[in-house]
C-alpha cells in the first residue's frame, strides 16, 4: 500500500469545495430565463378533485402558466412506473394503482400534487398558488394497515381489492412446521418497524431546460442515479427519447434511498419546461420533504423461532405487513421481500424459514427504500427475537447467538441467500472484548447502587450488499440489471480520468475511486479525476445505493483498469524492446524487471496518442471501458453492542458505549469506512430512540418538519468505538463488501435490546421516546 | 412570506407611531418568533417594525433586590451577563438551555413572553418569581400578562420595555427538552422569595400555557427540599398530550422536574 | 422594496429586494455566495448559519433588512486567500463531512463555539453547542473531533499573532 493508495486514510479530495462554500448544488445553479415552479398539494388524504380554477392566478403579474393534471395526462406523460414485479402466492401479479404524475381525479396521500404554477420568482409562484382554487370532494381515509385491511375499509385503487398490493411468501411452509412440531421452545414477538423520513440534508430539487432548436431536454436533479432517471424519464415517462435527454445530479447533499427514485416534480419540470419554453427550477423545502419523499420501513410483524432442547434455532416463522403508502414507488415492493425476507437467517443456522410478506396501500405518502432497506426490518426482528429467546432460556445472549453461528462457508440459507464468507465469532469477540463485556455484572450494580437503570444490548448483523447480480435479480421480478460501467481514460500527458456510473453524495468516491489507481499505477491521486453524475459524460451507470459503490461501481474501474495497464504494458515493452510479461508497474513508471530500463505513464501514454510507434496492428490512445455483473450479493456483517442508562424518573436514555465491529472485506480508506459507519449507527439510533413519522387516523401527517419529526442531535448520539475483522469477499478481485449502510442495519437492534435489558421489561416499541420507556418501567 | 413592509425604529415612540401608521402591523426584536411564522404565512403583517435596535431597550440593570432585563435584550447577552448569574442564576440557566445557540444569539425576552407559547421558557420563570411586565404604557404582574394559549394582556401597539424580576432567596429551573423543535416538553421553575413564599411554574405542560402547581408549592413551602415532593402526585387532567408526551407522564415530569429545580436551587 | 446596504465577507455590497427577502436569500440569490444553504423552513437545521457582528446566526430567521449595517461573514469568507480556516481544515483532516451540505453551517457554528468558550470546549460541551445544527451523513462523531482539534488550532493561531 503507497501513501494514497488502498487502505490508506487519504483525506478527501472533494472537501476543500464543501469546506469553502463552493460546492455546486442544484438549487445553486441559475439559467438564463429561468422561470420557477411552486406546486398545490392536496391538503386531503383521500379526496375528488372536483375542479380547478387558476384564472385568478394567470391573471397576476409574473405568472407563466399553471398546470394541471389533467393537461399532463393529456400530453401522454407516462404514470410512475415500479420496477419490481412481485409475483404473489397464488401466482398473480402484485396490483398496481395508476400514478400520473399530478392527480387529475383523485388524490391518495397529503402533498400528492393537483397542479403547478410557473412564474418568474420563488415568492410569486407561491402568491400565485394561493390564488389557484381547488374543489374537493373528500372521501373516507385509511392511515394505518390495520384498518386499510379491515373489511369494508376505504379503497384505495380500484385495482386493488382489499388495499392488497401482494400477498408474498418465501421458504417452506411444510418444513417449518415440521421443525415447530418437534420444538423443544418455541419463542415468539410481535413488533412494528416505525416509519421514517430519510431527511437528507439537501432537500430535492430539479432545473429543467427544453431547447426547442434540438428538441432536447437538459435535467439538473437531486439523483442517486442519473443514468437511471433518463432511463426511466425515457423509456416509461415519454419525456424524450434518451439522446434527447441529459441528466446531470451535481453535487448531492445526502441520499440515503430517498433520491434514487424518479419524482413527479421532475418530470413535471421537464413537461413544462417544454411547455413555457424557459427553464423551470423547483427547489423543494423541508415540508415538501416530508410529504413527498418516498418514506421508509413501516412493518408489522409476528415472528416465531422453534428451539430443540440443546438452544440450537431449529425453525422461523414470519408474517410480516409491509406499508407502501399510496402509491407503488420506483423499487418499493422488492423492499420488504428479496431485501428484507431474504436475510431472515440472519448470522444463523437456522434450518426452515418461511415468510409471509403482505403489502398493503394505506393514504400515506408513498414507502420505498430508506438505509437498509429490507434488511434493517430482517436483522431488527431477528435480533430481538433472538435477545427474547435468551432471556426466555435465561442464557447469555452471546452466548445463544454463538451457539447457533453459521461456521463453515459458503453457507446457502433456507430463504435464497447463500453467504460466500463470514466469520461472525470474530466480530463477536472483537466487539464483546471493546465494551469489556465480562464486567458488565459488575457495572450493572455499580450503576444499580446509585439508583441508575443500566442495560447492554447486542446484534449481530448481516446484509446482503453489492446489488446485485443481474442475472439473479432479473429472475426474481427486477426490470434492470444492476451492474456498472466504468471507463478510464489516460490523457496524452499521463493524468486520468475515471467515468463511474457510480454516483456520490457524500460517500467520497472522488478520494477512494482515485485510491485504486494510485494504487495501480502509483501515481499521485492528484493525477486522478473522478467524473460522475452525468448522462452526457458518462456511457452508462445504475448509481448508488445498497452499498454498491465499491463492490460493484470500483470493480468495474478495476476491470477497466486491467485493460488499460495491458494496453500500456504492450506499448511500454515495444518502447523498452523487452518482453510484454517482463513490464512491472511501480511508482508511475512501467519497468523492465530484473533491469533499470523503464518509461514513466507520461511518456506511454503520449506514444498511445502520438501513434508514431506503437506495435503493428495497435490502435492509438490509452482509453478502455468496462461492465462488471456481479456474480454474487456481498455480505458485510458484525456485532454492536450498546451500553446505555435509563433515568427512571423520566425514562431518559444515556448512552455509556457503543461498541461496532464490522467485517467488511477489504477497507479502500478506513478513514472513509468509518464515517460511513458513524453516520449509519446514527439513523439507526434515530430510528431506536427519536425518529417517527406519524399520521393520524384521517391520514394527516402529525410530523412533517423538524419541530415534531425528532432527528438526531449531537447531543443525543454518543462518540463510537469502531474495530475491522476482516475476511475477504472471494466475489470480487478487492475482496470488499460494502460499508455504507451497515450501521444503520445493525443499531437499533442494539438499543432496543440494551434498555429492555435495563429496564426489565421487553414490550417495548421503537422510537423508544422517554414516554415510553417511562410507561414500560412504571407501566 | 407575503410581501411586508419593513420599518427600523430608532426609539420606543418612533416604533409606537409607526405601528399606528401601519394597517396590520407588528413589532420585531430578535424575530425568531414572528419571522417562522411569517415564513409558514400564518402572519401576514403590513408592516414589520424592527425594536430590535433601540438602544434603551437593550441591557440588563441590578438595583437593590430589583434585576431587570430590557425586551430586546437577547438570550445570549442574559446568559452571560453577571448581573443575571449573580442575582437569579437560574434564569441565566434558563437561557442557557432555551433554542440552541444560533437561537440565542437572536432571540430576546421581550418576543419570548409577548408570544407566550405554551412550551417556551421564560413564562415559567416570570409567573414563578412573580415578575412585572413594564411597556411603553403600563406595568403588568406576570399572573395578569399571560392569559392563555398565544395569548397575552397587551394590547394592539403596546410595546414591552422592561421585565424586573424580584431578587429571590432560591430559585432553580430543570427541563425535559422537546426532542424534536426542543422547546420545553415540560419545565419548572421553582422560587422560594426573599419573603419565604414558594411559588412553582410549569411550562410545556397545560393545554392551557404556563401555570402555577400548588400541590408542589404547598410542599414546597413546608420543607424545601427535593425528596419533599416524592409523595406528591400531580394531576394529569388539563395536561397537554401528544406524540412526544402523553398527559400522565408530563404529569410526572413536572414533579420530577420540580425536583430537580430545587436540587439546581439548593 | 428596499435597498440593503451592508458589509458581507469585508466588501461593502448593496442590495434591491423586496422586504420579506430573509438574509439567507440575499446571499444566495442576490449575491451569488451559494455557500450558505437552506434545509429547513423552522429554524432547526443551521444549514444557513452564518456570523452577524461576531455572532452565529440563522439567516433563515433574519430578514434583509434588519442585516442592513451589519457586518456579515459567510462559510465563504473565513479562508485568508489560499490558506483555509483552521476550522475548514480541521473538518477536513477529520473527515468531519461527507455530502458538504449541512458543513458551511456546521462550520460557522463551530468557529462560534470556539470564538465563545476558548480552550474550555470538552466532547460534552461541543455536542450541546451543535444542537442547532443537523447533520444526517457523519453521525457527528467526526464533527466533534474536528471541532475539539480545531480548538487547539485557534488557540495556537492565536497565541502566535
Amino acid at each position: 500500500m503507497g501513501m494514497e493508495g488502498i487502505g490508506a486514510s487519504v483525506v478527501r479530495k472533494e472537501d476543500k469545495r464543501f469546506i469553502t462554500g463552493k460546492g455546486r448544488y442544484v438549487d445553486d445553479i441559475k439559467m438564463v430565463g429561468m422561470t420557477y415552479a411552486h406546486f398545490i398539494r392536496s391538503p386531503h388524504a383521500h379526496a375528488k378533485v372536483k375542479s380547478i380554477d387558476s384564472s385568478a392566478a394567470e391573471a397576476m403579474p409574473g405568472v407563466v402558466a399553471v398546470l394541471t393534471g389533467k393537461q399532463i395526462v393529456d400530453d401522454k406523460v407516462g404514470n410512475l412506473i415500479c420496477g419490481w414485479a412481485i409475483t404473489s402466492k397464488d401466482g398473480s401479479p402484485m396490483k398496481m394503482g395508476a400514478w400520473p404524475a399530478m392527480a387529475p381525479e383523485t388524490v391518495r396521500f397529503v402533498g400528492q400534487a393537483v397542479a403547478v404554477v410557473i412564474a418568474d420568482s420563488k415568492n410569486l409562484a407561491r402568491d400565485a398558488a394561493e390564488a389557484v382554487v381547488v374543489e374537493y370532494e373528500e372521501l373516507p381515509a385509511v392511515a394505518d394497515m390495520p384498518s386499510a385491511l379491515k373489511p369494508g375499509a376505504p379503497q384505495l385503487h380500484p385495482e386493488a381489492p382489499g388495499n392488497v398490493v401482494y400477498d408474498w411468501h418465501i421458504g417452506d411452509e411444510a418444513a417449518v412446521g415440521a421443525a415447530f412440531s418437534k420444538a423443544a421452545h418455541v419463542v415468539s414477538l410481535e413488533l412494528t418497524n416505525n416509519r421514517l423520513a430519510p431527511n437528507a440534508m439537501e432537500p430535492r430539487a430539479a432545473i429543467a431546460d427544453y431547447d426547442a432548436a434540438e428538441e432536447h431536454f437538459t435535467l439538473y436533479t437531486t439523483s442517486q442515479n442519473p443514468h437511471v432517471a433518463r432511463l426511466v424519464l425515457s423509456a416509461f415517462y415519454n419525456i424524450a427519447p434518451e439522446h434527447k435527454l441529459r441528466v446531470i445530479a451535481p453535487d448531492v447533499g445526502g441520499g440515503f434511498g430517498s433520491k434514487i427514485f424518479i419524482y413527479p416534480e421532475e418530470m413535471v419540470a421537464l413537461w413544462a419546461s417544454k411547455k413555457v419554453g424557459r427553464p423551470v427550477k423547483w427547489t423543494g423545502d423541508r415540508t415538501e420533504a416530508f410529504l413527498t419523499d418516498a418514506h421508509g420501513r413501516d412493518h408489522i410483524s409476528k415472528a416465531e423461532m422453534a428451539f430443540d432442547a440443546d438452544h440450537k434455532m431449529l425453525g422461523l416463522r414470519v408474517k410480516t405487513h409491509a406499508n407502501f403508502g399510496a402509491y407503488m414507488s420506483l423499487f418499493s415492493s422488492s423492499v420488504p421481500t428479496y431485501l428484507y425476507a431474504t436475510l431472515l437467517s440472519g448470522q444463523y443456522n437456522i434450518p426452515a424459514i418461511y415468510a409471509e410478506v403482505m403489502g398493503v396501500y394505506t393514504n400515506t405518502t408513498p414507502v420505498d427504500a430508506y438505509r437498509g432497506a429490507g434488511r434493517p426490518e430482517a436483522s431488527y426482528l431477528l435480533e430481538r427475537l433472538v435477545e427474547t429467546a435468551a432471556r426466555q432460556f435465561k442464557m447469555d445472549p452471546a452466548e445463544l447467538r454463538r451457539k447457533n453461528f453459521i461456521t463453515q462457508f459458503p453457507h446457502q440459507t433456507p430463504v435464497i441467500m447463500a453467504y460466500d464468507t463470514g466469520d461472525f465469532n470474530a466480530s463477536l469477540d472483537a466487539a464483546m472484548k471493546a465494551i469489556d463485556y465480562a464486567g458488565f455484572p459488575a457495572r450493572k450494580a455499580a450503576a444499580k447502587a446509585q439508583g441508575k437503570l443500566r442495560g447492554i444490548g447486542l446484534s449481530c448483523y448481516i446484509e446482503a450488499c453489492g446489488i446485485a447480480p443481474s442475472k439473479a435479480v432479473g429472475s426474481l421480478g427486477a426490470g434492470v440489471g444492476l451492474w456498472e460501467s466504468a471507463e478510464i481514460r489516460v490523457n496524452p500527458v499521463g493524468t486520468i480520468e475515471v467515468l463511474t456510473g457510480s454516483h456520490s453524495h457524500g460517500q467520497g468516491h472522488e478520494t477512494t475511486f482515485c485510491q485504486l489507481i494510485a494504487e495501480r499505477l502509483g501515481v499521485p491521486i492528484s493525477q486522478v479525476s473522478i467524473v460522475h453524475g452525468d448522462t452526457d459524460k458518462v456511457q452508462f451507470g445504475m448509481g448508488t445505493y445498497g452499498s454498491r459503490s465499491a463492490a460493484v461501481g470500483l470493480t468495474a474501474i478495476l476491470k477497466a483498469m486491467e485493460k488499460v495497464e495491458a494496453k500500456a504494458k504492450k506499448i511500454a515493452a515495444h518502447a523498452l524492446e523487452a518482453s510484454e510479461g517482463d513490464i512491472v508497474i511501480e511508482n508511475g513508471e512501467f519497468k523492465v524487471t530484473g533491469t533499470d530500463k523503464s518509461i514513466a505513464l507520461p511518456m506511454v501514454a503520449l506514444a498511445a496518442y502520438t501513434a508514431h510507434n506503437l506495435p503493428d496492428g495497435m490502435e492509438p490512445g490509452l482509453k478502455e471501458s468496462a461492465f462488471y455483473d456481479p456474480t454474487n450479493f456481498t455480505f458485510p456483517a458484525g456485532t454492536y453492542i450498546c451500553e446505555l442508562e435509563v433515568d427512571e424518573a423520566t425514562g431518559k436514555t444515556s448512552f455509556v458505549n457503543f461498541v461496532a465491529a464490522d467485517d467488511f472485506g477489504r477497507l479502500i480508506n478506513p478513514m472513509i469506512v468509518e464515517g460511513q459507519v458513524h453516520g449509519g449507527l446514527v439513523q439507526g439510533i434515530g430510528q431506536a430512540l427519536l425518529e417517527h413519522a406519524i399520521y393520524d387516523s384521517n391520514g394527516q401527517p402529525v410530523t412533517a418538519s423538524f419541530m415534531d419529526y425528532a432527528m438526531p442531535r449531537a447531543d443525543d448520539v454518543p462518540s463510537f468505538k469502531l474495530s475491522h475483522t476482516t475476511t475477504l469477499c472471494p466475489g470480487n478481485p478487492l475482496g470488499v463488501k460494502g460499508c455504507g449502510e451497515a450501521g444503520a442495519i445493525g443499531a437499533s437492534a442494539a438499543v432496543i435490546n440494551a434498555i429492555t435489558d435495563a429496564i426489565g421489561n421487553n414490550k417495548l416499541e421503537m422510537p423508544a421516546t422517554p414516554d415510553r420507556v417511562w410507561h414500560a418501567i412504571h407501566g | 412570506m407575503y410581501e411586508t413592509t419593513y420599518h427600523r425604529a430608532s426609539s420606543v415612540d418612533e416604533a409606537a407611531a409607526l405601528f399606528s401608521k401601519g394597517s396590520d402591523a407588528k413589532f420585531l426584536a430578535g424575530g425568531h418568533t414572528l419571522i417562522p411564522v411569517m415564513k409558514q404565512r400564518l402572519a401576514s403583517p403590513s408592516d414589520v417594525i424592527d425594536i430590535g435596535k433601540i438602544k434603551d431597550l437593550i441591557g440588563v440593570q441590578l438595583s437593590g433586590d430589583t434585576l431587570v432585563i430590557k425586551a430586546a435584550t437577547t438570550y445570549y447577552d442574559i446568559m452571560t451577563n453577571a448581573d443575571v448569574k449573580k442575582a437569579v442564576p437560574a434564569i441565566a440557566h434558563l437561557t442557557s438551555v432555551l433554542g440552541d445557540p444560533a437561537v440565542r444569539a437572536r432571540g430576546t425576552i421581550g418576543g419570548s413572553i409577548a408570544n407566550n407559547d405554551p412550551a417556551a421558557d421564560f413564562p415559567a420563570a416570570l409567573i414563578s418569581l412573580g415578575a412585572t411586565v413594564k411597556t411603553n404604557k403600563r406595568s403588568i404582574a406576570a399572573e395578569d400578562f399571560f392569559k392563555g394559549l398565544f395569548t397575552t394582556a397587551l394590547e394592539d401597539g403596546e410595546i414591552i420595555t422592561e421585565v424586573s424580576f424580584p431578587v429571590p432567596e432560591k430559585a432553580g429551573y430543570a427541563k425535559m427538552r422537546h426532542p424534536a423543535s426542543r422547546f420545553a416538553l415540560t419545565g419548572v421553575f421553582v422560587t422560594k422569595t426573599k419573603g419565604g413564599d414558594v411559588r412553582v411554574a410549569a411550562t410545556g405542560a397545560s393545554q392551557s400555557g404556563v401555570m402555577r402547581v400548588s400541590a408542589i408549592e404547598a410542599a414546597l413551602k413546608s420543607n424545601w427540599s427535593a425528596s419533599a415532593l416524592d409523595g406528591v402526585s400531580v394531576s394529569a387532567s388539563g395536561l397537554l398530550s401528544d406524540i412526544h408526551g402523553s398527559a400522565d407522564y408530563r404529569a410526572n415530569l413536572v414533579k420530577v422536574m420540580a425536583q430537580r429545580a430545587v436540587q439546581a436551587a439548593g | 422594496m428596499s435597498t440593503v446596504k451592508l458589509t458581507v465577507n469585508g466588501k461593502a455590497v448593496s442590495a434591491e429586494v423586496e422586504d420579506r427577502t430573509l438574509l439567507v436569500h440575499l446571499l444566495r440569490d442576490h449575491l451569488n455566495l451559494t455557500g450558505t444553504h437552506v434545509g429547513c423552513d423552522t429554524s432547526q437545521c443551521g444549514a444557513c448559519v452564518v456570523h452577524i457582528d461576531g455572532r452565529a446566526v440563522k439567516s433563515c430567521t433574519v430578514l434583509a433588512g434588519q442585516a442592513a449595517g451589519a457586518n456579515v461573514t459567510t462559510i465563504e469568507g473565513i479562508a485568508r486567500g489560499d490558506e483555509l480556516h483552521p476550522m475548514q481544515a480541521a473538518f477536513r483532516d477529520n473527515h468531519g463531512l461527507q455530502c458538504g451540505y449541512c458543513t458551511p453551517g456546521m462550520i460557522m457554528s463551530a468557529i462560534d463555539i470556539v470564538h465563545r468558550h476558548g480552550g474550555e470546549l470538552d466532547e460534552a460541551t461541543v455536542r450541546e453547542e451543535l444542537e442547532g445544527n443537523i447533520c444526517r451523513c457523519t453521525g457527528y462523531h467526526n464533527i466533534v473531533k474536528a471541532v475539539l482539534d480545531a480548538a487547539g488550532r485557534m488557540k495556537v493561531a492565536q497565541a502566535a499573532e
